[in-house]
C-alpha cells in the first residue's frame, strides 16, 4: 500500500488517481497507523508553507513524515511538499522539517532572464530538468522531457549533494532534490504526462536506495 | 526556461462539445472526454472546458465530465463558465481540475477572485476576460472594454484597469479573449494582448483569432503572450498540435516538443 499523506493542503486526487493510473493500491490517508504501515509514502501538497506545517504538527504528520524517512521506506515529496522537507521556508517564515539541509526561497520579485526580460512568478507551466546524477527514480527519462511546475517558491539545499536535477528560470534552482530513501520533486509528476507518470511508475518499484 | 503553453479550448454544453463562431451558431461535435485524451496524446500542453450551459442540472453534468477527464489525462486542466462562489471552485477542483476561471461572476462580484485564491492559491484562479475594442472614451482609458455574459454586455469598465485589480485581487493567470477576433481564423488582437500582458506581471493566455500556426507565433512574441489558446484551427483537424509547434519551434520560440 502506497500511502499519500493529507494533511489538508490542496487537492491530493490528482496523485491518487495517476498512482491508480499505473496500478498500485493507495490510500489518501491521515492515518497515523496507516501511514508507519505503508510500503511507501508520498507527501505531496499545494499550498502555503505556515498553514501546511501547522497542519501537519496539528495532525500529528511531522512525526510520521520524520518516522517514514527514518525508517527507510521510500518517500516521495511533490511541489509543497518538497519544500517542506527543507529547515525553513521564507514563505510565512515557517520553521520546516529539516530532513534535508537548506531553505526555501522566493522568485525574486522583479524577475529577468538572461536577457534581462521579464519572468512571471509564479514559474508556471513546463520546463526541463537537467539531472545532475543518475538516481533509479528519474531513469529512463529523455533529456527533452518537460515537467509542469506551479509555485513561487524554490528549494535552495545547503548541500551540493542533495541536489539530483535542476531547471533554468532566470538561474538554475534546484528542481529534483534526495538523499537515501528521500526523493523530492518541485514539479507535479501526476500532471507531467508520460515523462511524469515514468517518474511515478519508477518510484512505485525503488528499493529506497539512492544512484550514484 | 519555461516553454510556450498551447492550449486547445473545448467549450462544452450540456456534457458535449460544441464550437461557437462569434458566440453564435453552436453545434455539437463531440465527447468532451474522449476529445481531451485525443489532445493529451497530441501533445496538446494544457486544456480549458469552458461551459456554456450555466443551469444547475449542466453543472451536475459538467463536474461529472471533470471526473472523467482527470481520470484520462495527466496534465493541467481548466474549467470555467457559470462558477458563482467558492463552492463552485472547489467541486470543480475536486473532480480533477487544475485551475478554474472565473469571468463575468467576477466582474460582477470581484471579491470572488480573492475567496478562490485565499481558498486554493493563487495559481489555481484563472480570470477570464472577454474585451472589445471601443476606442478611447470617459471610462476607459485604454480603448478596450470588458463585456460579460459571451460577450452580449459592456460594462463600463477598462481591461486593462481590470487586469490589474484582478492581479491584486490574488488571479494568478489571465486568459484574454478579444471578441473581435474571437472565430475570425484572422489572427490575435496583438494591440490588446501585448498592453495587457506588460500591465501585469502574472501569465497572460492570448485567447480569439488563431486560424494558423503564423498567428500563435506572433502573438508568443510581438504579443508578449505566455500561452496561446487555440479552438478551430485544430478541433476540426486542419493543423494538428505537433504542426503547430514544429513551426514554433523553427520560429525558435521554446515549445514542449516530447510528450
Amino acid at each position: 500500500m502506497i500511502a499519500i499523506i493529507d494533511y489538508e493542503a490542496g487537492n491530493l486526487t490528482s496523485v491518487a488517481r495517476a498512482i491508480g493510473h499505473l496500478g498500485a493500491p493507495c490510500l489518501v490517508t491521515q492515518d497515523l497507523e496507516a501511514i508507519a504501515g505503508a510500503e511507501r509514502v508520498i507527501f505531496p501538497g499545494v499550498g502555503a508553507a505556515g498553514s501546511a506545517m501547522a497542519s501537519l504538527k496539528r495532525l500529528g504528520l511531522d512525526q510520521a513524515l520524520r518516522q517514514a524517512v527514518a525508517s527507510g521506506k521510500p518517500v516521495l515529496g511533490i511541489c509543497l511538499g518538497t519544500q517542506i522537507v527543507f529547515e525553513r521556508s521564507q514563505e510565512d517564515l515557517a520553521s520546516c522539517l529539516g530532513l534535508l539541509p537548506g531553505e526555501v526561497v522566493r522568485f525574486p520579485l522583479r524577475h529577468v532572464d538572461a536577457a534581462g526580460g521579464p519572468l512571471k512568478v509564479p514559474h508556471m507551466g513546463w520546463n526541463r530538468v537537467s539531472w545532475r546524477k543518475p538516481h533509479p527514480v528519474f531513469a529512463g527519462l529523455p533529456e527533452q522531457a518537460e515537467f509542469y511546475f506551479v509555485h513561487s517558491y524554490y528549494p535552495k539545499p545547503s548541500a551540493p549533494e542533495v541536489v539530483l536535477g535542476v531547471t533554468e528560470y532566470g538561474f538554475e534552482f534546484a528542481s529534483a532534490v534526495g538523499r537515501a530513501n528521500l526523493v523530492a520533486v518541485q514539479f507535479h509528476p501526476e500532471k507531467s504526462g508520460a515523462p511524469g507518470l515514468k517518474i511515478l511508475e519508477n518510484f512505485l518499484s525503488w528499493d529506497g536506495k539512492a544512484g550514484a | 526556461m519555461l516553454s510556450k503553453r498551447i492550449i486547445p479550448c473545448l467549450d462544452v454544453r450540456a456534457g458535449k462539445l460544441t464550437k461557437g463562431i462569434k458566440f453564435k451558431g453552436n453545434v455539437d461535435i463531440g465527447d468532451p472526454v474522449e476529445m481531451a485524451e485525443f489532445y493529451y496524446n497530441e501533445g496538446a500542453d494544457e486544456l480549458v472546458f469552458y461551459d456554456i450551459t450555466a443551469s444547475s442540472d449542466a453543472r451536475a453534468i459538467m463536474i461529472d465530465v471533470v471526473r472523467r477527464v482527470a481520470e484520462r489525462i495527466f496534465m493541467p486542466f481548466s474549467v470555467g463558465g457559470g462558477l458563482r462562489n467558492v463552492d463552485d471552485m472547489r467541486a470543480v477542483l475536486l473532480a480533477g481540475a487544475e485551475k478554474i476561471s472565473v469571468n463575468s461572476s467576477a466582474v460582477q462580484e470581484p471579491e470572488i477572485i480573492r475567496q478562490g485564491a485565499e481558498a486554493f492559491g493563487a495559481q489555481c484562479v484563472v480570470l477570464g476576460m472577454d474585451v472589445l475594442k471601443v476606442g478611447v472614451k470617459p471610462g476607459i482609458p485604454s480603448g478596450y472594454e470588458v463585456v460579460i455574459h459571451g460577450g452580449r454586455k459592456p460594462m463600463g469598465l477598462d481591461a486593462l484597469e481590470w487586469a490589474q485589480r484582478a492581479e491584486s485581487l490574488g488571479a494568478g493567470e489571465i486568459c484574454l479573449n478579444s471578441i473581435d477576433a474571437d472565430g475570425t481564423q484572422d489572427g490575435y488582437e496583438l494591440t490588446l494582448t501585448k498592453l495587457i500582458s506588460q500591465a501585469v506581471s502574472i501569465p497572460v493566455i492570448a485567447s480569439g483569432g488563431a486560424g494558423e500556426p503564423r498567428h500563435l507565433a506572433e502573438v508568443l512574441t510581438q504579443g508578449k503572450a505566455h500561452a496561446a489558446l487555440i479552438a478551430s484551427m485544430t478541433h476540426y483537424g486542419n493543423y494538428t498540435i505537433r504542426q503547430i509547434k514544429d513551426y514554433l519551434d523553427g520560429q525558435g520560440i521554446k515549445v514542449r516538443n516530447y510528450w
